[in-house]
């Protein structure tokens, strides 16, 4: 076998490996599990969805969809642990609507209501408490969604920290358009409704971890103006939307190409990306395509149409600095190419566990 | 972004890699190494290899602390790490270096206390916080690390904070680079040299790199217009059939180095006899250790570590890949044994290791190849 065969066979063989469903060969649960990179992915994959699958779930989207005498309906979930519960831009309460609003927004269903779902830590002070449950009613009222039902549950000391709040919601699916991971064609456009990376680094900051201070706020809210406007605007050329949250807009478009069979190509000075966030991400070594959002949403749009719906974006409030940020191509398939500013070209791939900051 | 942004302009790389192709002689190939992990990273970060002429090929070097730190010393770690009272505390990257059953994160999931941090002090830090713990800093990294290390123990003694220890695996750049250039199958025609470390130790030690061996070195700074500008005087030496250390890095390298640094680190560590590599095998004074005058800061006494030596893997390659001897593929584990997700050698740990890259972008770079 000569050498070019014997490498095409092997970039063959990695292909196929990577092309196909992860396995899960940890022995314990860590950290990277839980980062959205491929570590969650091999979780998901290779041990939630086996036991439970059905195609609602293996579609693996934002929300499950059913149909019930004829009216579509998406139902999703989401659970909210982030610490310190309150962050300059927002707080915990306010993350667990609009998480789970923009959960169904994504999936083209407009939010009709939600459930919500307390963990409560011993010694939490009532304030505190009394201050999220504003929130929460803050940010539904915001988002024309009411919270139908609750449960409440107290653990012990040290068995949570201070609160964790876990929504359901149910959304109508919109007819104007038919969105799936799997419906990206080649051609197709990339936007972004927003400056990226916002929320992640508010609440890596407010940690208080690094000697570093700098003027950012996360960007949580509701996305469902956004997906009406794209859905008005773009109808059934919209193909797909994504909320980039966990792993950023990174792992938002790798999930897409893979599902899809195709490859994004993302010009990075096209990006939108506050100087401050920037800055901070620069110090610290992490790429802000990697680093979460909690109100800006990925968008693939049909070519014809897609300089309309990013105007429509832009016409909304918040959405001010949406920008179409690449194309979608045909090869090489499951991959997410960047153009460089500074004018080369790289793999953007999933990372393997939480972004890390590198010494060397 | 002032100060970094001028360093990555679209139009001076542009012109710089046109430089680069005149400079290229029609028929000769040309096999650059960096030595730095920093220098893969902007690499791919930027994209800066696709802006090079085929026939100018980077090979990755063993300048990634992180991925050449032998099994058996992550092994070390895990085991005082799961001492009853001991806090041991890391630099981010180092989390998921495995070792021979599974990496300090995996001993995180199983009850160890490893925290992340950022600077060694704030491993002091923890230790002041911490009072009736034992908080032990991992401490990696070539001499670009060693001095913050250095001082955090020289402040740890004067504050007398009596429960900071230090797990040293500080390692030195020449004698890795020595023992790669006295291998026969070398197929190397130049050096992009180390930036951090030489601000450090000065452009002086690899002298004898052209010297003794017929090798131009040039100093690179990290952004993608240091690199391109690096590899273009690298060129201009061959094209001239000069053989030289040159410093692109002067806003940060004094021709001198650091002699701060470089006494603090004196006063503090002493080399040791030999240090195994992870592909590369045992190199003789290539690591660093706490002098004597520190040992009861130092946690390889103040704690029973294993010290059990993991051979790498037999079917492991690494050190022909980092030779520029083979490529990733052509290793026989390449891809089925040995993966980012279960790495056996140092060139698939690091995602920039050059086995890891060629696993995840290899398709690409092909394809590329092909245009």
């Amino acid at each position: 076998m000569s050498a070019t065969t014997r490498e095409q066979r092997i970039i063959g063989v990695v292909g196929a490996t990577r092309a196909k469903r992860a396995r899960f060969r940890d022995e314990r649960i860590t950290m990277a599990h839980g980062a959205g990179g491929k570590a969650s992915q091999s979780l998901i994959e290779g041990l939630l969805l086996p036991p439970l699958a059905n195609d609602a779930l293996e579609r693996l989207g934002d929300a499950g969809e059913l149909s019930l005498h004829g009216v579509g309906l998406a139902l999703t979930t989401d659970s909210f642990v982030v610490t310190p519960i309150r962050f300059p831009g927002g707080s915990i309460g306010e993350l667990a609507v609009n998480g789970t609003v923009n959960d169904l927004a994504v999936s083209g269903a407009r939010p009709l209501a939600l459930t919500l779902s307390l963990v409560l830590e011993e010694g939490l002070a009532a304030a505190d408490l009394r201050a999220e449950i504003e929130a929460i009613a803050q940010a539904a009222e915001t988002a024309g969604v009411r919270v139908i039902a609750g449960d409440t549950k107290v653990v012990e000391r040290g068995q949570a920290d201070q609160m964790y709040a876990c929504t359901t919601g149910l959304g109508e699916l919109d007819p104007r358009a038919r969105l799936a991971a799997s419906a990206l064609a080649p051609g197709d456009r990339i936007l972004v409704s927003g400056p990226v990376g916002e929320h992640g680094m508010a609440v890596m900051l407010a940690r208080g971890q690094f000697a570093l201070e700098a003027d950012i706020s996360s960007d949580t809210r509701s996305l469902w103006p956004a997906a009406d406007a794209l859905l008005g605007a773009a109808g059934s050329a919209l193909h797909c939307m994504r909320d980039a949250t966990r792993g950023g807009v990174a792992s938002a478009l790798n999930e897409l190409a893979r599902a899809s069979g195709v490859a994004a190509l993302v010009r990075e000075a096209d990006v939108p990306v506050a100087p401050v966030v920037a800055a901070a991400a620069e110090l610290l070594g992490i790429d802000p395509m990697y680093v979460a959002n909690e109100g800006k949403l990925v968008a693939v749009v049909a070519s014809g149409r897609a300089e309309a719906a990013l105007q429509a974006l832009r016409a909304l409030p918040g959405c001010e600095q949406a920008a179409e940020i690449g194309e979608i191509l045909p090869e090489p398939t499951g991959m997410v190419l960047v153009d460089t500013a500074f004018g080369g070209r790289r793999v953007m791939d999933l990372l393997a566990g939480d972004p890390l900051p590198r010494i060397c | 972004m002032r100060f970094v942004g001028e360093y990555r302009d679209a139009g001076l790389g542009r012109a710089l890699a046109e430089d680069i192709r005149r400079l290229v002689e029609p028929g000769r190939t040309y096999k650059l190494m960096e030595v730095c992990g920093g220098h893969t990273h902007s690499i791919y970060r930027y994209g800066i290899d696709g802006l090079l002429p085929e026939s100018v090929e980077l090979v990755h070097g063993p300048g990634c602390p992180v991925c050449v730190l032998p099994m058996g010393r992550v092994d070390d770690g895990i085991a005082i790490a799961r001492e009853p009272k001991v806090i041991l505390t890391c630099f981010g990257d180092m989390m998921r270096v495995p070792g021979s059953r599974g990496s300090l994160l995996e001993a995180k999931a199983g009850g160890a206390d490893v925290r992340m941090v950022y600077s060694p002090l704030d491993a002091l830090a923890i230790a002041r916080d911490n009072p009736a713990r034992d908080v032990v800093f991992f401490a990696i990294g070539f001499e670009t690390t060693a001095p913050s290390t250095a001082l955090t123990l020289k402040r740890a003694r004067t504050e007398g904070v009596a429960n900071f220890s230090c797990l040293c695996n500080h390692v030195t750049i020449v004698p890795p680079l020595r023992a790669l250039l006295e291998s026969p199958d070398l197929r190397v025609d130049g050096f992009v040299g180390p930036g951090h470390v030489s601000s450090v130790v000065g452009a002086r030690p690899f002298q004898f790199i052209p010297a003794d061996y017929g090798r131009p070195l040039v100093i690179s700074g990290f952004e993608p217009l240091d690199v391109l500008q690096s590899i273009q005087m690298l060129l201009a030496q061959l094209a001239g059939g000069r053989c030289e250390v040159e410093n692109q890095y002067r806003r940060v390298v004094p021709w001198e180095g650091n002699p701060a640094a470089l006494a603090v680190m004196a006063e503090v560590f002493e080399l040791r006899p030999h240090f195994e590599w992870r592909g590369l095998g045992f190199i003789s004074q290539s690591a660093l250790r706490l002098s004597d005058a520190y040992a009861d800061l130092d946690a390889e006494r103040r704690f029973a570590v294993p010290g059990v030596r993991v051979a790498d893997p037999k079917a492991c390659q690494c050190g022909e890949v980092l030779k520029g001897v083979i490529k990733p593929w052509q290793c026989k584990v390449f891809g089925t044994a040995c993966t980012p997700e279960r790495p056996i050698g140092t060139c698939m740990v690091s995602p920039e290791g050059a086995c890891a890259a060629y696993y995840s972008y290899g398709r690409h770079a092909r394809e590329r190849e092909l245009v």
